[in-house]
């Protein structure tokens, strides 16, 4: 099949950008999408033109690294797949395709498609995690989980930061990635001793980065390829005000003994 | 060079016991003064670098990825090894010790081993103390299933994606010490050479992915968790990123490479479809437990899988291994699995692929039984192929998935180059010629939470160091050489893109070193990949400049340390005249066709020693000695 791609060109940070048209003959229907943008980008070297900068490394779906919109829709809007999963017999001969890098204050454009998500590593820098030093834990079956609250955990836990929830929020927020961590640390035993201190740390530091607030569209739980619910964020919400309502300043009596 | 394992010496029980006790220690208010160069973020890295944080090292962290997260460890599926013995079927860190050795086909350092199944235990804890989200029983107990090689339950789960759980404990433990000021990580960076002064590692060279900026760091120890190399297959189920530059660059100072040759072809792995292809995706090794795996009894036999009754289907784990049928070790079945696609016997429209069938489990337990066991690989399938393995059977085929070696270590995994140590795939201690499911993990784990930690204070403690300026020699010529490699790609400006190179030395390799190799295919071999070599660097095309994000030129790097790493793996397998594990050699079988292992001559560890371009590579042998598992024919009849 053939297609027409109108594609973000953007050479750098400070550059304007714009959409640039492409014509790709030759599209195989086994082929993912990355693929067919490989054999775009091997054609335009050949003619001695600057390939198209994208995102990408497992392709299996699981790493994270790759998105983009396609027509407006993050991953391209097929349940549950990133784009690298995506295949080509999802589309048909003529069609016309408009690629876009992931649009977000606090994702500011590295390259083309490329973005920089580095605000995500400073939010869970500030408290998404269990303060456990190595080799301090107890033996592991010494912290019974019910087998709900596990699973609803690993619910949680499959976020893999990739970015289109913010992407597909009109408002740029990043409730559900944010809630997603604090929902699955809260579902844990081990979670509970920092439950408090992370929902607002976490979400302080959200804000701090320029992510709007969320207003319950829910475009983000259609466009998560790992397919989080939303009842992440009514957790997280509840955690913050009720942290936010009981917080106490930090003492720092005791002295030596 | 003789090569010193520091294995110490006593009973292996005691070993790591004993050897702990006498590695030296550095004062607490004392660990901030130094500075740990830590390469790589995925589960040897990232765990090494928080737990040093937290003991107060200054650590400075880089990965390619745009964060640390991204690290490929991510993508492993079925699950990680410990010696619980939680179900009360026999296991023990003997076993765990016995069944990993003797899975490595007895081309692995005993006391290593041993050393890695008594720390898988604490592993386990450390995990779940983080909040990685095991799969649990009823009674909120954790659960295990059943791996290959082993006859016990001793493989800890998070649905399929173990390694994405297991990344983001380490991942977080990481981002903590960030938070806390310990470790400074530097994401998008890659390292382009090793600093050495006065024959210790002392820093590295790195290059800015966003800007092309080269930079010094300095540090009192190097440490690399780079991965492996099997992306010098170009297909293989390695992250795209994936690459070799790291330790290649290292053994060009001075480390040695250790067994190069040993490489892990898995199974059941989605076959290819083109030429356009990019990577190949893992089935995981559990569908082996329901799948059953078959091809047409006569060669060239296309008729639709259906329709070809049962007695001219050959179900050939089944027929040649009765006892393990299709549960057998990978390399047995992946070696399998050409023999009767080199009959002529392969199915689908290219011919290399067989059936992985799961009709009969479909009859005896249901679809919803077999959705609740492989549901998502069975989805992810059917993205990828558009067919229902519920349905059609599914096709599968072998590929590239591991490597078992890397570069030299001893018992306190430090490379030959004071100070240089290397954990992980990176390293090549633990598998020896065929790692076992569900080990990976374990192994990238023991070496960041539990064993660097303790070696490398010794280290510290055990040595003077002085602070270098950035204008000594050793330093300058680094920062020379890493932007002379980077203009020699940009001025070649020839008319072949980097992925076409890339492509043909894959399959040149694939050919004549991949599941089954001889002595005249591996001698064709490193004479073309020599040649092909010298090709490119006169007619790679790079363009844009260096002063930019630039992903042809990050692959144009990596591709050419992967033409020198292939000649390298061609020399090492022509070398070893034996077969053991993933490396088979045809001219060395039993009259059935398996390994034939040959002890008495080859049971060391090749490690080469890099000495200019143009000259071969010297090789030094550490004899392997095993005084508790004793070598045997490894038989799955």
């Amino acid at each position: 099949m053939k297609l027409t791609l109108h594609v973000w060109r953007q050479k750098n940070a400070q550059d304007q950008g714009r959409m640039v048209r492409y014509e790709v003959p030759g599209v195989n229907e086994h082929m993912s999408f990355l693929e067919m943008l490989d054999v775009l980008n091997e054609g335009l070297i050949e003619k001695g033109e600057d390939p198209i900068a994208f995102d990408h490394d497992c392709r299996e779906g699981i790493c994270g690294m790759c998105g983009f919109m396609i027509n407006g829709k993050a991953h391209g809007g097929f349940k549950g797949t990133t784009v690298c999963q995506l295949h080509m017999r999802h589309f048909k001969d003529g069609d016309e395709l408009y690629l876009e890098p992931w649009r977000a204050a606090a994702f500011p454009v590295v390259k083309d498609l490329v973005v920089n998500r580095s605000s995500f590593d400073r939010i869970i820098a500030v408290g998404g995690f269990i303060s456990v030093p190595t080799g301090s834990a107890p033996d592991g079956n010494a912290i019974p989980v019910q087998k709900q609250d596990a699973d609803l955990a690993m619910d949680a836990a499959a976020c893999i930061g990739c970015g289109a929830c913010i992407a597909a929020c009109p408002n740029a927020a990043a409730a559900l990635f944010v809630s997603a961590k604090i929902s699955h640390l809260a579902h844990l035993p081990q979670g509970q001793a920092e439950r408090d201190r992370r929902a607002l740390a976490m979400v302080r530091q959200m804000n701090r980065e320029g992510f709007a607030n969320c207003t319950n569209i829910g475009e983000c739980e259609a466009a998560c390829p790992k397919q989080i619910s939303l009842e992440v964020i009514a957790q997280a919400n509840a955690d913050y005000i009720k942290a936010a309502f009981t917080e106490r300043p930090e003492t720092v009596s005791g002295g030596v003994g | 060079m003789e090569l010193i394992s520091n294995v110490p010496a006593g009973p292996i029980e005691k070993s790591w016991e004993t050897h702990k006790f006498g590695l030296k220690l550095v004062n607490p208010a004392n660990k901030r003064k130094f500075t740990i160069i830590m390469v790589g973020t995925g589960l040897a890295g990232g765990s090494a670098a928080a737990s040093l944080g937290e003991l107060g090292y200054r650590v400075d962290c880089f990965c390619f990825q745009d964060s640390p997260r991204r690290a490929h460890s991510i993508a492993a599926q079925g699950g990680i090894n410990a010696a619980k013995n939680y179900h009360n079927d026999g296991d023990s860190v003997y076993r765990l010790f016995y069944d990993t050795v003797k899975g490595g086909d007895f081309r692995s350092r005993e006391a290593n081993v041993y050393r890695l199944a008594q720390v898988s235990v604490n592993i386990i804890d450390q995990c779940v103390a983080q909040g990685v989200p095991f799969a649990r029983e009823y009674g909120g107990l954790l659960d295990n299933r059943s791996f290959g090689g082993a006859q016990v339950s001793r493989t800890f789960y998070a649905r399929g994606q173990t390694g994405q759980q297991l990344l983001l404990g380490a991942y977080q433990a990481l981002e903590r010490q960030v938070g806390l000021g310990s470790v400074k990580m530097y994401p998008r960076t890659e390292m382009l050479d090793l600093i050495v002064i006065d024959g210790h590692a002392r820093g590295i060279v790195t290059r800015s992915l966003n800007d092309g900026k080269v930079s010094v760091h300095f540090g009192d120890a190097v440490v690399l968790a780079t991965g492996g190399y099997g992306n010098v297959f170009y297909l293989s189920t390695n992250a795209k990123g994936s690459n070799a530059t790291a330790i290649w660059r290292a053994y060009k100072r001075g480390a040695l490479f250790a067994n190069p040759c040993f490489t892990q072809i898995h199974p059941t792995c989605i076959p290819v479809s083109g030429d356009y292809q990019s990577k190949l995706t893992l089935m995981s090794e559990s569908l082996r437990n329901d799948g059953r795996i078959w091809v047409p009894k006569s060669a060239g036999d296309k008729r639709n899988p259906a329709s070809i009754p049962e007695d001219q289907r050959d179900y050939y784990l089944e027929r040649r291994y009765p006892s393990f049928g299709n549960l057998v070790p990978r390399d047995i079945a992946s070696r399998a699995a050409k023999a009767v696609c080199d009959e002529g016997r392969g199915v689908g429209e290219t011919g290399l692929g067989v059936f992985l069938d799961f009709s009969d489990a479909l009859k005896r337990l249901g679809a919803q039984k077999i959705a609740e066991r492989y549901g998502n690989l069975f989805e992810m399938y059917e993205r990828i192929t558009g067919e229902d393995p519920y349905k059609v059977p599914m096709r599968i085929f072998p590929a590239t998935h591991y490597t078992m070696g890397g570069l030299w270590v001893d018992y306190n995994l430090m490379s030959t180059i004071p100070g240089l140590f290397v954990l992980g795939e990176a390293n090549f201690s633990d598998h020896g010629a065929n790692r076992l499911g569900a080990s990976a993990l374990m192994q990238g784990l023991a070496d960041g939470y539990f064993i660097v930690p303790y070696t490398i204070g010794s280290y510290l403690a055990n040595t003077k160091h002085e602070k270098y300026s950035e204008d000594a020699p050793a330093v300058q010529e680094a920062v020379a050489n890493a932007n002379a490699i980077t203009r020699k790609l940009l001025n070649a400006s020839g008319k072949r893109t980097v992925d076409s190179y890339h492509r043909e030395l894959g399959k040149i390799l694939w050919e004549y070193s991949g599941m089954s190799r001889n002595a005249a295919g591996l001698k064709k071999a490193a004479g073309m990949v020599a040649e092909l070599r010298e090709d490119y660097w006169r007619n790679v095309r790079v363009l844009g400049s260096n002063e930019e994000f630039n992903q042809s030129l990050e692959k144009a790097s990596r591709v050419a340390d992967f033409f020198e790493l292939g000649e390298l793996m061609c020399t090492d397998a022509l070398q070893r005249n034996e077969s053991c594990g993933g490396h088979f050699r045809e001219e060395y079988q039993t009259p059935d066709g398996e390994a034939l292992r040959d002890d008495a001559n080859y049971a060391y560890v090749a490690a080469w020693q890099f000495r200019g371009a143009g000259r071969p590579a010297s090789l030094t042998k550490e004899p392997l000695v095993f005084n508790y598992v004793k070598p045997s024919q490894r038989s799955y009849k």
